[in-house]
């Protein structure tokens, strides 16, 4: 192995103290039983709970849900603007800006004084998709925004009109299959950040994975520290595909904290 | 032509529907928390606005604010330092990965299962906590909490610090190995040229990602919810007491205090935007 001098290898030993020893006390934790004995104990009694199976199947809905909100809603409305309406570029720029500037705290705070009802709406757990979405907007904005410019789209759909396609056809043919590299990663990032949302579901009383993690985290820590185990797996496995989907495409982040 | 203008009304609605989505659920809950941080019983009136200055929201401000910056100033440090060492071209390549692939899952992992994994390591219970004390260390009895500015701060440091790598990576890569070599032919130490080349030319990046590091702890709700309970006072927490009710707040002090997170947010934002314009000069 090469050098890397003394001051870097001080730095790197630092930095992964810091950063693996709280992942591996918080497995050893998680595995607890009292009295010097360790096991799965705090993972079975887990799988136990009324909630566990109904609150991850409800995050991961919302996942699935958020990312074919941003597909049907987001990739058309881009790869059109793109093609007929380019003017409107810093209008979209703007919105896909917005949720940095208005925390989510804040989002739910405007939601929840200018949205009273109809009881269909926010009285399901599928309207937290709406604050999913613009949770994800920025991330997914920016990876489809830099897989449709590496596409030359006008060139594209007159191809395709010209040898009898649709639109309809052009798109689902033609650009998802392109910008596929894009959408894999910004769908992974998405359920990434919606199984560890905590903000939304919190305030607005929906009882999701991180919600229930919280909760159990208040009376039992070593059951908390099995779920803090379970869903830093869930990122490492969803970060994997975004890492392999994108290949050397960069790395994009998250908001969810 | 039926079919022509067809074609062209579909792709228009599908802009006109997210322009409108984004609106209705984005735009306007913005302009409503505006609206009414301003509302009174009889119109318009500044007195939620005003008592953002009394003591215990002044508290919430000055404590998100030193967080904020603490945790992003502790990044920038680190991160820049790390990310300088794996990109060193004498770096084995397996290790740049790892980092690289390593920051990408950590600064994704945030909220309550970072607070928890945390309250496994150094809470009042937690295994090193424990392990300190048997050796005779005991942190809790030296006054360390990690439910305070200190123990937060460490918390958020572990999504800052991967954050730094990935967003001065790109910066960091810019510097050019000809500005270096340049230097020692001159007779330049590697201080010197960090001092006059490399920091000053960095500089810009190294501010807007502070900036970005700031932000990015200052909005964060979920993880100092679930290691204080709401109890340590910071804007995120104050606002998500006035929403669940577990203050004796009006809906508008809530409001007034989203408008100021907003604003400071806004600042933060512009601010980085001026600087990373700045910055790109030298990245051409």
């Amino acid at each position: 192995m090469k050098r890397l001098g003394t001051g870097g290898w001080v730095i790197l030993a630092l930095a992964a103290i810091y950063f693996i020893g709280p992942l591996v006390l918080t497995v050893i934790f998680s595995m607890w039983e009292g009295r010097g004995h360790y096991g799965f104990d705090s993972y079975v009694t887990l799988l136990q709970r009324p909630n566990i199976v109904s609150s991850l199947v409800i995050s991961v809905e919302l996942s699935l849900a958020t990312c074919a909100a941003l597909v049907v809603l987001l990739v058309p409305a881009m790869v059109f603007m793109n093609l007929y309406a380019p003017k409107l570029r810093p209008v979209f720029e703007f919105i896909a800006a917005l949720p940095f500037v208005v925390p989510a705290i804040a989002l739910v705070a405007g939601l929840s004084a200018l949205f009273t009802g109809p009881e269909w709406l926010i009285g399901t757990p599928f309207y937290l998709v709406i604050p999913y979405f613009f949770l994800a907007l920025p991330y997914a904005y920016r990876a489809i925004d830099v897989g449709i410019r590496a596409l030359d789209l006008a060139t594209l759909t007159e191809a395709g009109l010209s040898l009898g396609a649709d639109l309809g056809q052009i798109i689902r043919l033609v650009v998802l299959p392109n910008l596929r590299t894009a959408l894999v990663g910004s769908t992974l990032l998405t359920l990434a950040v919606v199984m560890g949302e905590f903000t939304f579901a919190n305030v607005l009383l929906f009882h999701t994975f991180a919600v229930l993690i919280n909760e159990v985290g208040q009376n039992a820590p070593t059951e908390a520290a099995a779920l803090s185990t379970l869903s830093f797996l869930i990122t490492w496995l969803a970060m994997a595909g975004v890492l392999l989907a994108g290949r050397r495409g960069g790395v994009q982040l998250s908001g969810a904290r | 032509m039926i079919r022509r203008s067809l074609g062209l009304a579909v792709p228009y609605l599908f802009i006109v529907a997210f322009l409108a989505f984004a609106t209705l659920f984005m735009v306007a809950p913005t302009v409503m928390l505006a609206a009414q941080s301003l509302s009174g019983d009889n119109g318009i009136t500044f007195e939620y606005l005003q008592a953002l200055g009394e003591y215990r929201y002044i508290v919430a401000f000055r404590n998100s604010i030193v967080l904020s910056a603490a945790s992003a100033f502790v990044g920038v440090v680190a991160g820049g330092l790390i990310a300088h060492t794996v990109l060193k071209p004498s770096a084995p390549n397996s290790l740049r990965s790892a980092v690289t692939s390593f920051s990408a899952v950590a600064a994704n992992f945030g909220g309550v299962p970072l607070a928890f994994g945390f309250v496994a390591t150094l809470g009042s219970l937690g295994l090193l906590t424990q392990g300190l004390k048997s050796i005779g260390i005991d942190i809790y009895g030296m006054g360390f909490t990690l439910y305070s500015i200190t123990g937060l701060t460490i918390v958020y440091c572990y999504f800052q610090i991967p954050l730094m790598v990935i967003i001065i990576t790109p910066a960091l890569q810019s510097l050019r190995v000809e500005w270096r070599e340049a230097c020692e032919n001159l007779g330049a130490t590697p201080a010197q040229y960090w001092r006059m080349v490399g920091l000053p030319v960095l500089l810009p990046s190294l501010f807007s990602s502070f900036i970005l590091l700031f932000g990015s702890a200052f909005s964060a709700y979920a993880t100092a919810y679930a290691l204080t309970s709401g109890n340590l006072a910071l804007l995120t927490t104050e606002i998500g007491n006035v929403l669940s009710g577990d203050v004796m707040s009006s809906p508008q002090t809530g409001a007034a205090l989203s408008v100021g997170m907003i604003v400071v947010m806004v600042g933060v934002l512009g601010l980085s935007a001026f600087l990373s314009k700045r910055a790109s000069r030298w990245h051409k």
